[in-house]
């Protein structure tokens, strides 16, 4: 049977794409520094890891398959444990302590720690006695997730510790009632209302809308006492929300809240980055102004425009048509990771692959939401295209661990969609 | 209900791709608000100045050319990060402390854009930074045009170039200067201002966000090229101007000498001088201050812009106005016994023949005589009272151009005294004047005040037997058809030409055998008049006003040389000089004129109070 199994090609050639597309734009982004070729520079370096990876993917794919799902509680506790190190032994870049020096590389466990984690996640959702509605098992899962983002946000770099959230979308595919999902989103709603008129006329404006509510359905009395309570809870949520915004977020996130929703305008501040994206992404106009043509590109107007901002070097020299044509990329291999994941017949797979999916879909929501001015500015990177070793690698070997997955489906037994 | 699930998630991931997709619709082809902000920020205008134009004396002898100076520029100050700004420091000779307070100025100046960091670089100094500007990202030279000269000559005349002031920017009617550009501040570099500019041109480029350049916009499409601006070509005859002030030098004074054919200005000189050169944009800083505390006033620009009583040089005008105004005739004598009697008052008068005509009155500058032309004229029966005569008197002197500006092509002109009637009226109240009150008018003093250049007009007017051109430095702009139309039209006096003979007579006898006549010039037959003008303050000045040759005038000049004493002493033999040298070229005569030049050269008659507070470096080389 293991014979007939080989790797999903379409996978292979949006993955070869994705990363096509992230050499030639950090090329773009940083030639100005004095490449003379693609090989050489940051983008010849970002060539290398791939290069690194498809090494390491050749190993991937001479394990057993079955070798993942037997140490995988090891990768999550190793990972983790790399992530305690960093805190003691780290060296702080851009004010957050990440990174780990080993002579002239620095590597950045939190990258790897998605990984990892996505192991433990599917080993303990596929195990046979996991229950939703055990309480045990959800204080395990709310371990797992918890402890990278812990000490993800202990090293100073929240946006990556947030990235962890995308495994709830895992959650609610494998079962977890979508009431926390929707309480999520209502979270959120409930959030931008209130930094947008201030908790007080929130508050008011809620109640006012009950009393209306109440007029109609007085008749109902069995309705007044629940939605008494739902009106208490969003009250006090909105009045928290307030109060954690003004007391506890520090200074510089609340900006780049505000800016996001357009709250204030801070064009030189906060606001610089998104702003200066906009304008470069908005000024490549429908076709773009070339590759290796963005005047903004080039004039180094946006910071981390390699990394973080590698959209804006797309956008600006490729125009609406490759933005919309990367986008589409990005969107083509999520599906299909997500159909892998839905194909494998070993629930662990299932869960693994469409971990990495979630997590992918996350990276490019909230990446390109945020040069598009549409999320605040969280510095993760866009998979696979962003500069950054630790973060190319990292992901390589997280696709390439899923494609040996699928590509080895057929030895596997069972077939669980439930 | 898993199946559905995943279903949701394929959606979900379907629906975020749509809106980012909208989303960068809107902003990159819906919207063209992004365009236009990227290209206000990574697109710079540098200007491109042209070359001012060259300035050259009639013989088309090159005086004034460019020089260019560098200012150092910081591009976008605040985004000024990771410079070693100890090297730099270093490179450009300041200390940290310099550093930090010219990076503040810039900052205030302008915070995201260019602004100066520092002015007027020196040549060695710029050679030696640009070459490493490069480290230093940022910094940039802009070049701009300085002037320079080929004589330490002419200061006054040619002017200077300064930065356009505020209130200068704030007027143009159409936007041409921008702050920082230099324009004429004063001579003919302010009143050719429009014509010796040029226009400036554009280029567009690219800049990163250090305001360093990454290439022309559009293959430089949009540039403008300068145009680079009109040569000047002066009347002015620099080696005559020279000539002058060399005899002119270490005295206080002026020299105006015009060609009375075409009104053009041969020779204008004022002294004290200084060095064009101190007063260009790299030097005028250090030596402005020293030139303002100079109690000899060397900025100031006395041919155009000091009014002198005229004294006895006004006497041949007088006449004139007699003759044309029917107060004497060309025959009339008066008798004259050393003095004028007005009442209890005496006008004193030099030693000279009892009896005078027009002629002798000229030649031998007898005030009696005037006094009584001026006394007959006030008095003229077809005049109602003296306001009346005395406002017919001026009327006359305003058609020689005085009291008024001549309408030089150089700034700082004076209109000069001349006042009419009703200042008498005002100060003695009216109908309470009559000529006893105003006689001193008559030889040049009172409330008379003339230009050196203005005396010279009237110099050329009399040898023009009446009329003159406005005078004017300019004699030709290139690429221009033609010199200002007023400078091209005869502006007539008030005296009938038939009336000037015997005026001229009387100046050709002045250096035949009157108060000149021990200066005269074998071969030249000039007309001339001196004046000693009576100083409140100090020595009289020494005036004297001439053309020559009489027959057919080819200079008409007048000399003022202040606190000097006797017209016959310093002003007559400077201008006779001058006269010499310009009709005869190098060919200079005897050598008993080189005692008189060199007496002429070597004296130093600046007034003893301000000796030692003169500052010799300003006009040195």
């Amino acid at each position: 049977m293991e014979s007939k199994s080989r790797i999903d090609i379409l996978s292979l050639i949006l993955f070869v794409a994705i990363a096509a597309v992230g050499v030639a734009s950090v090329y773009s982004a940083t030639y100005e520094l004095g490449a003379e070729s693609i090989l050489e520079g940051r983008s010849g370096k970002q060539l290398m890891w791939f290069g690194v990876s498809a090494a390491i993917g050749v190993v991937i794919f001479l394990l057993n398959a079955n070798f993942f799902e037997l140490f995988s509680m090891y990768f999550y506790v190793a990972l983790m444990l790399l992530l305690v190190v960093v805190l003691g032994i780290g060296s702080d870049i851009n004010g957050a302590r990440s990174w780990i020096k080993i002579g002239s590389i620095s590597i950045q466990p939190s990258e790897f720690a998605k990984y990892g984690t996505a192991f433990a996640v599917a080993t303990l959702l596929s195990s046979i006695d996991f229950s939703w509605n055990n309480g045990k098992d959800l204080i395990k899962i709310g371990t797992v997730i918890l402890i990278p983002m812990g000490l993800i946000v202990l090293q100073g770099d929240t946006g990556s510790a947030l990235v962890f959230l995308s495994f709830f979308l895992v959650f609610y595919r494998e079962g977890l009632t979508p009431t926390i999902l929707v309480i999520g989103l209502v979270a959120i709603l409930i959030f931008v209302l209130t930094l947008v008129f201030t908790s007080l006329y929130f508050s008011g404006g809620i109640v006012v809308l009950f009393l209306i509510f109440y007029a109609f359905t007085y008749s109902n009395k069995k309705l007044l006492i629940p939605s008494l309570r739902i009106l208490g809870i969003v009250v006090m949520f909105s009045l928290s929300v307030q109060f954690l915004f003004d007391n506890v977020l520090q200074k510089h996130q609340q900006k780049r809240i505000q800016v996001t929703l357009n709250l204030i305008e801070d064009n030189q501040g906060a606001g610089y980055n998104v702003n200066q994206s906009k304008i470069a992404i908005g000024s490549g106009g429908a076709s773009g102004k070339g590759f290796l043509n963005g005047s903004h590109t080039k004039g180094n107007f946006i910071p981390e425009q390699e990394t973080d901002f590698i959209f804006c070097t797309i956008g600006e020299e490729g125009g609406w048509v490759y933005s919309t044509l990367t986008i589409g990329l990005f969107m083509a291999f999520i599906l299909r990771l997500y159909h892998l994941g839905n194909r494998a017949k070993k629930k662990f797979k299932r869960i693994f692959i469409c971990s990495l999916a979630s997590i992918i879909f996350f990276h490019v929501l909230v990446n390109v939401g945020m040069t598009i001015g549409l999320m605040p500015v969280i510095g993760i990177p866009l998979p696979l295209v962003s500069y950054g070793g630790s973060s190319v690698l990292a992901f390589c070997i997280f696709i390439l661990t899923a494609l040996k997955m699928d590509a080895s489906r057929d030895g596997d037994l069972v077939s669980t969609y439930a | 209900m898993n199946k559905l699930r995943s279903n949701y998630i394929y959606f979900a991931v379907v629906l975020i791709g749509f809106i980012y997709i909208l989303r960068l619709l809107q902003i990159q082809v819906l919207d063209d608000k992004y365009v236009n902000i990227a290209e206000r920020i990574s697109l710079r205008k540098q200007t491109v100045y042209p070359q001012r134009g060259l300035i050259f004396d009639r013989n088309k002898k090159l005086i004034v050319y460019n020089d260019p100076v560098y200012d150092l520029m910081v591009s976008v100050p605040i985004r000024l990060k990771g410079i070693d700004t100890a090297a730099f420091c270093q490179l450009l000779q300041i200390e940290r402390k310099e550093f930090d307070i010219r990076l503040a100025k810039a900052k205030r100046a302008s915070y995201r854009g260019k602004s100066v960091f520092k002015k007027n670089v020196a040549n060695l100094l710029y050679a030696r930074v640009q070459e490493r500007l490069f480290e230093f990202n940022g910094f940039f030279f802009e070049i701009r045009q300085d002037r320079n000269y080929k004589y330490n000559s002419a200061a006054h005349l040619l002017g200077y170039l300064g930065e356009v002031n505020r209130k200068q920017l704030k007027a143009q009617s159409e936007v041409y200067y921008e702050q920082g550009d230099f324009n004429g501040k004063k001579g003919v570099e302010r009143f050719y201002e429009n014509e010796l500019r040029g226009v400036k041109g554009e280029e567009y480029f690219y800049v990163d966000k250090f305001g360093v350049s990454r290439g022309s916009y559009k293959e430089g499409k949009l540039d403008k090229e300068a145009i680079d601006g009109n040569n000047l070509h002066l009347s002015i005859d620099i080696a005559l101007q020279q000539y002058g002030e060399k005899l002119l030098d270490n005295k206080m004074g002026s020299v105006v000498a015009i060609e009375p054919q075409t009104g053009e200005v041969l020779a204008l000189i004022s002294s004290p001088f200084y060095n064009p050169a101190k007063f260009n944009i790299q030097n005028r800083g250090k030596f402005y201050n020293m030139a303002i505390n100079d109690p000899t006033k060397p900025i100031f620009n006395r041919a155009v812009s000091a009014p002198y009583p005229p004294g006895s040089t006004f006497k041949p005008v007088m006449a004139l106005l007699g003759i044309e105004d029917g107060a004497i005739s060309k025959n009339t004598h008066f008798g004259c016994q050393g003095y004028y009697r007005l009442g209890r008052r005496i006008i004193k008068c030099h030693g000279h023949t009892f009896s005078t005509s027009l002629q002798r009155s000229i030649a031998s500058s007898c005030n009696t005589y005037y006094c009584n032309t001026f006394k007959n004229m006030m008095q003229l029966e077809k005049y109602e009272n003296t306001e009346a005569a005395y406002n017919s008197w001026q009327t006359y002197l305003r058609s020689f151009g005085l009291g008024k500006k001549l309408g030089i092509d150089i700034s700082g002109e004076y209109r000069g005294w001349l006042k009419d009637a009703a200042f008498y009226d005002k100060m003695h109240g009216a109908g309470r004047w009559n000529y006893a009150r105003i006689i001193s008018l008559s030889f040049g003093q009172g409330e008379l005040g003339l230009t050196p250049l203005q005396i010279a007009n009237v110099a050329a007017s009399i040898a023009n037997r009446g009329y003159y051109y406005t005078p004017h430095v300019v004699r030709q702009l290139e690429n221009m058809e033609s010199i200002p139309e007023k400078y091209l039209v005869k502006n007539y006096t008030m005296i009938s030409p038939d009336n000037f003979g015997p005026v001229i007579e009387g100046m050709q006898e002045v250096t035949i055998s009157g108060t000149a006549s021990h200066i005269a010039i074998p071969g030249i037959n000039i007309a001339g008049k001196t004046g000693t003008v009576q100083n409140p303050h100090g020595k009289n000045h020494s005036a004297y006003m001439a053309f020559a040759p009489v027959d057919n005038p080819k200079i008409a000049i007048a000399v003022v040389v202040e606190e000097a004493g006797y017209g016959s002493t310093w002003a007559a033999p400077i201008a006779h000089l001058m006269i010499e040298r310009y009709l005869m070229g190098d060919s200079i005569g005897p050598s008993a004129r080189a005692y008189l030049e060199k007496k002429m050269i070597d004296s130093d008659l600046i007034p003893n109070k301000y000796k030692g507070l003169r500052n010799k470096s300003l006009y040195g080389e």
